[in-house]
């Protein structure tokens, strides 16, 4: 028993001192758990490809992967926050507050937002953003008054669509997803039935409009999903009749279970997200402590081979994963190599 | 019941009772008895059944992850290819086009007469390049000489084989067409393509999302072997030193209830508190490093110390006051009688209360969440002790968690198969603590 526990206290001595002393070899990322997928695929190349150690890549959505990294500088805090949104004002603010001041905003290429259901469910075919918005707003516009939403069935309000009871798994708040959701299909939704002229008209200023116009019914027929994308799959194959948010790349990978819906008449793949005329597409992002590199090894290095035309490039393993590259990569390039901060 | 006999008059008992046939009353409570040993038996039965269900249900799913499919050609690399691929930026993908292109020709000679291409082979190829570089620079005197190579192939070409995917169920897409499986056939045909003991899966570490054939869970194992030595040295002796004192001579007051309330509370605090505390004390105050077993480790013993503690004080008041009786009697100190007499009887309850708890921190995934432990950490195996406990490193659910939420449904079979060697990981630490306490066990 003594002789355990003396073996048990040197070995944490050891354990402890010799961590004080050597510092950290490997690079160190967390945020978005769209941008997870594409890091992995860039963190195993890198520890193949070069004789850094590979980086650790952390998720747990956009918005606490910027949390962590705005929490302050040195080796106790990420490296690289990945967010599947632009950084917010707000959070840039309370970056400065903690001493991260200059940070290199990396955009790797674009990812598509997809609805898709049971590949055996419903024939959700065609979807407009107005149809998202009857179905999931708390409030719409019914014979041209605003009023609390009345529609259990997508056939309720259009005609096309089936007459089956309306439920839908869209990303929770913490998924930079659930923003670029809002943004580009439910405000649209909002403008597009009259809804926002009518909370106008109705004595609201416009930003309580805009804002009111992003809420969604709490009556249990839109669920958020805080997980990823498996767990709306999950929630998906367990019922028939919903409809799920999910990432163009994670669909692609599971065409035999799932079928995909239009948006605005236009099927969601890389070519019409890289031409723009698929709607709801979104930038991805990571962003940089600029005090760390130099401090971490490889960090700068990780950075320029995630965006090399090799990797970020038409014909690299991101796009064959399922990511749309960006057109200007070689701005985003020498924007890494020059070290250029947000300003 | 017996006061009840008592107020009845004795005239209402029947004459002829006899012990060997049983009057009514008898019977009745006999029956009872048996019905009650039926429900007991119901409970085992059903308890079992469930047992069954989900074993052979985590069996079923979790086999095939020790087997994939594999490509299995020599290939011989010369001095300029090595030298011109290591000249590339994206080195691997070099090797893979080399490979790719001798694999071509390779069918070719064989006379497979079905018509293929560049992009099909590689789609029906897994990421061979990292394999293949690895191999190269740690093997230089092999450059120029042919070597067999057995590299797995593609997650869906795997599932083809494994009757995931079948002919029905194939969307064509840009990862597999449905004409690749003509070629696939041919190559399984020529014996190009075969199913293979999967010896990478138990000794690996994880891999890209897009590389469901190059993921192992040794690397983890490794990581939650560490973090339970951690635990171990951590816990049990803080743990029984804390219940010897508070049992054997801490004073009765009200402080030490105080304390004694505590220890039970902490037993029931969730998981993921104790990982925020990891992340705020040990990483973000004390500066150890992330994502590192040893914190891990740390976060787990603060999380088993109350079992112990809890099952050591049982135990020892479990053990009868004759024995520290006895022992004071000839003169023993009480240290003596504590430590020579008292403690070898409570260690059996000990142990037990020790694999429960480490039982319990070897499936915790939630405190690791907080400590980096969870995500993409694909480290291989630690260079020595210290590393082991210091490196970047994942545990064993913690990596089951990740395979589980990826988008290829090769990663969900990884994630039933790391399910398999999590078990036999614990059934071992279970035996282990099974034999040590037989040979604790005294009889008094």
């Amino acid at each position: 028993m003594l002789n355990a526990k003396r073996t048990a206290s040197a070995l944490a001595i050891v354990a402890v001192s010799a961590t004080a002393a050597s510092a950290r070899d490997q690079v160190q990322v967390a945020g978005s758990s769209t941008v997870l997928p594409y890091a992995s695929i860039v963190a195993e190349a890198f520890g193949e490809n070069t004789d850094y150690p590979t980086p650790v890549i952390e998720s747990g959505g956009s918005s606490a992967g910027l949390k962590r990294f705005c929490q302050g500088v040195g080796e106790e805090h990420t490296d690289v926050a990945n967010a599947s949104r632009k950084i917010r004002e707000k959070e840039l603010a309370a970056c400065a507050e903690n001493g991260v001041t200059d940070i290199i905003e990396v955009r790797i290429g674009y990812d598509g937002i997809v609805f898709a259901s049971q590949i055996s469910g419903p024939d959700y075919s065609a979807f407009t953003p107005s149809d998202i918005f009857n179905a999931l707003a708390p409030k719409v516009i019914v014979d041209g008054a605003l009023v609390d939403n009345p529609h259990t069935q997508w056939a309720d309000f259009n005609g096309d669509l089936p007459a089956t009871d309306i439920l839908a798994f869209i990303p929770g708040t913490k998924h930079g997803t659930r923003e670029v959701f809002e943004e580009k299909v439910v405000a649209t939704g909002c403008e597009a039935t009259g809804a926002k002229a009518a909370m106008i008209a109705g004595g609201m200023s416009e930003d309580d409009a805009e804002d009111a116009c992003l809420e969604v019914r709490t009556d249990g027929r839109s669920v958020d999903i805080d997980g990823d994308y498996t767990e709306t799959l999950a929630s998906i194959n367990a019922n028939a009749n919903g409809i799920g948010v999910f990432g163009l790349a994670f669909y692609e990978n599971n065409t035999d279970k799932l079928k995909v819906a239009t948006m605005s008449d236009v099927a969601p793949s890389t070519e019409t997200i890289a031409s723009g005329e698929y709607p709801v597409s979104r930038p991805l992002y990571f962003y940089i402590k600029k005090a760390h590199i130099g401090v971490i090894p490889g960090l700068k290095e990780y950075a320029q081979f995630f965006i090399s035309n090799e990797l970020a490039g038409p014909d690299g393993p991101l796009a064959t994963y399922g990511l749309v590259s960006d057109p200007e990569l070689d701005v985003v390039q020498y924007i890494v190599a020059s070290e250029e901060t947000m300003k | 019941m017996t006061d009840a006999n008592l107020d009845k008059p004795a005239a209402a008992v029947p004459a002829s009772r006899s012990l060997l046939n049983g009057d009514e009353r008898t019977k009745k409570r006999e029956a009872a008895e048996k019905r009650f040993q039926y429900y007991g038996m119901a409970a085992i039965c059903t308890g079992l059944f469930f047992l069954v269900v989900l074993t052979v249900s985590i069996v079923r799913s979790g086999l095939p992850a020790f087997t994939n499919a594999v490509v299995a050609v020599d290939f011989s690399l010369s001095q300029e290819e090595f030298d011109a691929a290591e000249g590339q930026l994206f080195k691997t993908k070099a090797y893979q086009g080399l490979f790719n292109t001798a694999l071509q020709n390779k069918l070719t000679e064989a006379g497979i007469d079905v018509a293929f291409d560049d992009k099909a082979i590689e789609r029906i190829l897994g990421k061979t390049g990292g394999t293949i570089r690895e191999y190269f620079r740690e093997n230089t005197d092999d450059i120029g000489s042919p070597v067999m190579f057995e590299l797995a192939a593609s997650s869906r070409v795997d599932g083809y084989f494994k009757g995931r995917v079948t002919r029905d169920t194939l969307v064509d897409s840009r990862f597999l067409e449905l004409n690749d499986l003509d070629i696939v056939d041919a190559m399984a045909e020529a014996g190009v393509l075969k199913t293979a003991f999967n010896w990478n899966f138990i000794t690996g570490a994880d891999s890209g999302v897009d590389n469901p054939g190059g993921a192992g869970i040794g690397a983890s194992v490794v990581g939650s072997f560490f973090m339970m030595l951690v635990v171990l040295f951590l816990s049990l002796p803080i743990g029984v030193a804390a219940s010897i004192y508070l049992e054997e001579f801490a004073p009765q007051n009200r402080f030490t209830d105080l304390i004694e309330v505590n220890i039970s509370n902490l037993a029931a605090v969730p998981s993921i508190v104790f990982g925020i505390l990891g992340l705020a004390v040990f990483i973000q105050f004390m500066h150890l490093p992330q994502s590192a077993p040893l914190v891990g480790g740390l976060v787990l013993a603060l999380m088993t110390l109350p079992t112990i503690i809890i099952s050591t004080r049982a135990s020892l008041q479990a053990v009868p006051p004759s024995i520290r009786d006895a022992a004071l009697g000839v003169g023993a100190s009480k240290m003596q009688a504590v430590f020579h007499h008292v403690l070898p009887l409570a260690m059996p309850g000990i142990l037990t209360g020790t694999i429960i708890g480490l039982a319990q921190a070897l499936g915790e995934t939630a405190p690791l969440l907080l400590i980096g432990m969870v995500g993409f950490v694909a480290r291989g195996y630690p260079d020595g002790l210290i590393a082991g406990f210091t490196d970047p490193n994942s545990a064993m659910p913690a990596q089951i968690y990740t395979w589980a939420s990826r988008a290829d449904v090769g990663f969900y079979e990884k994630a039933w198969g790391g399910i398999i060697v999590l078990l036999i990981f614990l059934l071992t630490m279970n035996t282990i603590a099974i034999i040590l306490r037989r040979r604790f066990e005294r009889r008094w």
